[in-house]
Order: structure tokens, then sequence, then C-alpha cells
């Protein structure tokens, strides 16, 4: 496939670390019935992040890519200090997140947050404008680095967002605007704070297919223009593919594989990063059935041993472990990520026996 | 003969604010065994469409144009053949259908009572078709006896299938069945109806804002723009060989992974889709289409040839006529 030979990537240069997530965990407490709390049963606590590790550099974009219950957004959550972690640290330039709120306030400012829904994370009585200041007059900044007033500072978030004239919409309530529009102003109120960092989680998955192109253009002149660093948590590795400068794939709890975005999707080394690229339709393969994973999105109530995959696996559903001699080690043997190439690591038995997935 | 014939189907929902004009002159047929994808985003007529077929809209709304299941008038059936009609003729699979199930009836009594209803089978004739049923979508028939908060969401999709297949009916509308899926499961529905529809040589509406699904699941392939379809064709085709522009930017929003040229340039459109209220002038399409011309904002574009087995509505295509003849 010559597309394949066009984008092997020469070695990916990345800048400063701005974020570094260390052995995260986080926990949900397991919820019981009324009869059998009292009859003293417990419940098995959910693990939504079990061990995670990853940064994020200085005008990076990062994707973090797998199912839902695989605890990527619990990720972003702890990530931006919403949810306390049971374990590990998140370090902000170098330094470790503080845990109470009010410490966490400049921290915040730096860190910006998108979500899904726009319409959910707009208040819909409030104007754009107010919108937009709420989190200048939170953050008590009444001037810019440049003496620009509130609402210059405004005006300029919604221009950069693509709302333009800005005044026009100033006066506007969010249900006047269309979605594409109302996801812009939730991307102009992060942007007001001149932020290093913006989570964005799955920030176009409500969107009309020919929105999402122009969003996911405006985060990524944000990058160029502003060097903002960028973490986009999607399920799609479509999306992954148009804007990340890496990928990380994550399975109950746990990062699998990472690496550059041309490693990981064109050439994985994890048999579930390969499942997940054979949902997403290939050129000229339209009508062949593919193989797919069967069974439900995994528990993170009951994590299994071994590799946490094993049981969904197809090299181990197809005897193909059995045949390398590695299935007693997939059913038995948790493993930590490993080098497989520059920059990128993969957590599979295979890759110790130097296989393929 | 085809199953279903749609010829300038038009729907306007009459509103306190006016008229909403949400489909305009809509023509398609679909052949037995035939899968015919529908696509575009919201408020572009598509859904409206789907509801057409078994008129499930509300009162006050108006349909006109031919409407023909099976060679029947859909539009002219009494309310006791439309009863007939629905289920045993065409089912919808809904996107909601997470919501659509009973949450205090087990699911089998579900599915059996929409066999009853339609007096195709005695009770216990019924509930062995139940069990058959959800064996057929992949479920073990021991299930028939949960409630649907004990099924998962992919699960609950099944049922909707299977209750969609319980009459035996000729055309299944399928109205976004996977979007409020996880990507695998979604991937397991989809692989699930396509092999249900070729088995049972299903005749199938299948509807989505997402072009890539679309291209797994169907033969054709229609796309719409503020209610009326803007191009046709083979899927395959239309989707990796676009004609009409709206269609290119559809493509473009769920680019393929190794495609060098979405790499780090995500290809979106400028502005939003047209309010069915105020539809631009001349191409509906032309204030956000980056080839749009003069003439674009006079002429209305007709579905016109566009190579074998193909049509788009767009000045630009080969068998557009010369733009002097249409201007005059």
């Amino acid at each position: 496939m010559t597309d394949t030979e066009e984008a092997r990537s020469e070695s990916l240069q990345l800048g400063e670390p701005i974020i570094e997530i260390d052995d995260l965990e986080v926990n949900f407490a397991a919820r019981v019935g009324l009869i059998s709390g009292l009859m003293g049963k417990k419940g098995s606590d959910a693990k939504a992040v079990d061990g995670v590790d990853l940064t994020l550099h200085e005008g990076e974009v990062l994707a973090l890519a797998g199912e839902s219950g695989c605890g990527k957004t619990t990720t972003a959550r702890a990530l931006l200090g919403l949810i306390q972690p049971q374990r590990g640290t998140i370090k902000f330039r170098g330094k470790a997140l503080p845990r109470d709120t009010r410490s966490l306030r400049p921290f915040r400012r730096e860190v910006q947050m998108v979500f899904q829904d726009p319409t959910g994370s707009l208040n819909p009585r409030q104007t754009i404008y107010e919108i937009v200041a709420e989190g200048l007059r939170i953050h008590d900044i009444d001037e810019g680095p440049n003496g620009e007033t509130e609402e210059d500072l405004v005006a300029q978030a919604l221009s950069r967002a693509g709302l333009r004239p800005p005044q026009r919409f100033y006066l506007l309530y969010p249900h006047e605007l269309s979605g594409g529009q109302r996801q812009r102003v939730v991307i102009a109120g992060a942007l007001a704070l001149e932020p290093k960092v913006i989570v964005a989680d799955e920030p176009v998955s409500n969107l009309d297919a020919s929105v999402r192109g122009e969003i996911l253009g405006l985060l990524m002149k944000f990058r160029d223009e502003l060097r903002i660093s960028i973490l986009i948590v999607t399920h799609d590795l479509g999306l992954a593919w148009t804007v990340a400068d890496r990928v990380a794939v994550m399975y109950l709890g746990r990062v699998v594989e990472i690496g550059p975005t041309e490693e990981v999707l064109l050439r994985p080394r994890h048999p579930y990063t390969k499942a997940l690229l054979k949902v997403v339709p290939e050129a000229g393969e339209a009508g062949v059935i593919r193989e797919i994973l069967q069974g439900e999105p995994p528990d993170p109530t009951r994590i299994p041993a071994g590799c946490r995959f094993h049981p969904r696996c197809p090299v181990v559903a197809s005897g193909r472990a059995a045949e390398l001699g590695i299935e007693d080690r997939c059913r038995g043997e948790d493993l930590p990520l490993a080098e497989v190439g520059d920059q990128h690591f993969a957590a599979c038995h295979l890759i110790d026996i130097n296989q393929q997935p | 003969m085809s199953v279903l014939n749609v010829e300038d189907l038009r729907v306007t929902y009459t509103t306190k604010g006016g008229d909403v004009p949400a489909v305009r002159g809509v023509s398609f047929s679909i052949d037995r065994g035939e899968v015919l994808g529908l696509a575009g985003e919201s408020g572009c007529g598509k859904s409206t469409i789907a509801g057409a077929i078994l008129r499930l809209h509300s009162p006050g709304t108006r349909i006109e144009g031919k409407l023909e299941l099976e060679g029947e008038d859909v539009l002219s059936l009494k309310p006791g053949r439309l009863r007939a009609v629905r289920w045993t003729g065409a089912s919808i699979v809904f996107q909601g259908a997470l919501h659509a199930l009973n949450p205090v009836q087990k699911i089998g009594d579900q599915i059996q009572e929409a066999i009853q209803v339609h007096g195709m089978a005695t009770e216990k004739e019924a509930a062995v078709r139940a069990g058959a049923l959800l064996e057929q979508v992949g479920l073990p028939p021991r299930r028939k006896n949960d409630y649907p908060h004990e099924l998962s969401g992919g699960q609950k999709q099944r049922v909707m299938i299977a209750m969609a297949l319980a009459c035996s009916p000729t055309l299944v509308i399928a109205d976004e069945p996977t979007t409020a899926l996880d990507v695998m499961v979604q991937a397991q529905v989809l692989q699930l109806l396509r092999s249900l529809q070729h088995d049972l040589g299903l005749a199938m509406l299948f509807i989505t804002h997402d072009l890539s699904v679309l291209v797994d699941v169907s033969d054709r392939l229609a796309i719409m723009y503020a209610g009326k379809i803007v191009e046709e064709g083979k899927a395959n085709e239309v989707f990796h060989a676009p004609q009409h522009p709206y269609t290119a930017a559809l493509a473009a929003a769920f680019p393929e992974i190794g495609d060098t040229r979405f790499r780090h340039k995500p290809a979106g459109l400028g502005g939003d889709p047209p309010d069915p209220q105020l539809i631009p002038s001349g191409c509906p399409f032309h204030p956000r289409c980056a080839r749009a011309i003069d003439a674009c904002r006079t002429v209305v574009p007709e579905l016109w040839d566009a190579g074998a087995d193909r049509r788009a509505a767009c000045v630009h295509v080969a068998g557009a006529p010369s733009l002097d003849s249409v201007m005059s």
C-alpha cells in the first residue's frame, strides 16, 4: 500500500512535557442493594483507571481512544482535578497537583475542558457574552496582559473560535445558535482564559458531519498558532487519524498501546488496537464481513487475571497463542508496556516472541 | 416489482410559525433484497421520510406524492389496514430503541405480543417464535424471561431487531439503529442487520448521518440535503468518487485511516445546514459550496446524469444541461 509507505513517520519531535500522569488509579465504590447491604455483603469496586502513565507535551495533540468503560473519560477528569484519584500523581509543568480545590484554581485556568454536549454545558439563561465572560470573572481577570478590557477579551475569544463578528453574538442565548456554533461558544469560553492545555472529551460526536471538520480545524489552529496542547478523548480512530500526533489506546483502565499516530493506526502491535481498527471501514471493502470482537464492553468491576484482554483476544480464541506457546502467559501473567519502536509501546505477550497480532 | 416505491414525496409540518417543508419532492424505490442507504445531516428530512412510509406523523402534517408498499398506496390506507401493514408490511428499528421497550414486561412477552396482535399465531406458537427470533438475533432464548434493564444497550437493540422481524415484514426501516451504541457493539449490530437482511432477502431502508456505516451495509446510497436527494448511485462509488460537493464534504467527515490527504487536515464545510423555512434560492447548498458559481444562486438543480447509474443535482455534473438553456 503506497499510502502506508508515504505515511511512515519521520521521528516525531515532542516538546517539553506539560502534563505528566504517573501510575494513576481511580476506583468507584461499588453499589449494593439495600437488602444485600444489610446482610453485610459488599460489592466489588470498579477500577475505572488501573495504573495509567501518560505524558502530554507542549503543543502536542494526543488522542485517548477506547470503548466506553475503558477509563478514557475518567483519566481526563482526574487530570482536571475533577475526580480524586486513589493513587498516583498528576504533574503540571513538573509540579504535582494540589488536592484542595482552592489551590487548584490557578491550574484550572491553564487547563480547560470542552465537553461532548455543547447544549448541556451552556447555561440556557445566560447570554453568549455572559457565558464567555464567566470564566474571566471566576478567575478575577478584569484586564488582559496588554490592558484589554473584559469586552476585548470576550470579543477576541469569540472571533478566535470563529464567531464573527463577535458583537453579533453578545446578546444571543444558546438556543438561538446551531449545534456547531454552541460548541464554538464552549471553545471560546475555554480560550478566553488563555489556557496552555485543552482537554476535549468527544468534542464533535454530537455535531453534524459537515460541521465536525470546522471544529477540529479550529483545535488544530490553536495548536499551531497558540501552541496549546490538546488531549482529545474519542472512540473514533478516524478522528484520531485526522488530528492527533500520538494515539493512546485504553482497555479496561490501562493504556495498552501508545505511539505516533501513523505507527499505532497503520502498524498496530496490540490485538485490541487491531480489533478497534477493524470496525472502521476501509477503502474498497464495502460489504466485506470483517472479523469483529464479540461480547460486550468489559466490566471494570471484574478485571480478568493475566492480560486483561485475553478473554476477548482473537489471538487466544483462534488458538494461535497456544501454538506459539504463550497462552498460559496470556491467561496468567499481567504485563506492562514494552517498547516496540521509536516512541511506540504496547502491552502484549506477542511482542516478547517478536510476533505481530 | 419494487417493494417500496416513492414518487415526488413531499412532507410539510404545519406549526404555529408557519409551514415547514421537511421533504420537498423525493423519489426512490427499493427492490426485494436491496438495501438503500439514506444519508444526510439532522434536519435534512431523512427521518421524516421513514415516518411518512408508515404514516407515523401527527395529524396536521401534510404528506403529498406517491408512497407504494408492495403496490399498495400507503397514503390512502384505512386505519385497520394501516395497522396491519405496520409490522407485517414494513417495520422500523429506531435510534431511541433503547427506551422503546416496556420496562415492566419481559422481553419475550413483548415480542410475543407483536406477533399475537397481528393474529399471526396462537399464544403457544407465538412463544415458540419469540424464542426463535431471539436466537436469530444472537441472544440465547432463555433471555426471553429478562426485563429490559437486565440487558445491555446492544442486547436491547437486538431485541428491537427481533421485534421488527416478528411479523416477517418485507421492508425494514432502520433509522440510526446504531448511533447510541459503543463502537464495537455498533459493528456487531451492523453485522447482524446485514446478515439477517441477506438471509431473509429483506428490502431495507437504512438511515444515518454516518456515511462510513452506510457504505458498509448499503447497495445503493441516496444523499439528502435540505429536503431533497442531491446524489444517488451505487454505495461504494458514491462514497469513494462523490459527484456532488456536499457528498464530498460528508465523505470527508469520515476519513479513512491511512488516507494521507486528511492527516492533520480536518476537512469541513463552513456554515450550517439551512433552516427548512428559509431554504436558499437556486441550489440550496450554494452558500456553503466551494464550487458555487453565479448560476447556482438561481438555477434549481435536478438530479442529472453523472456517470453510469449515477445522478447528482449539481450544475457541474456531466449530464447537466448547458447553463444558457437553464438560465433563459
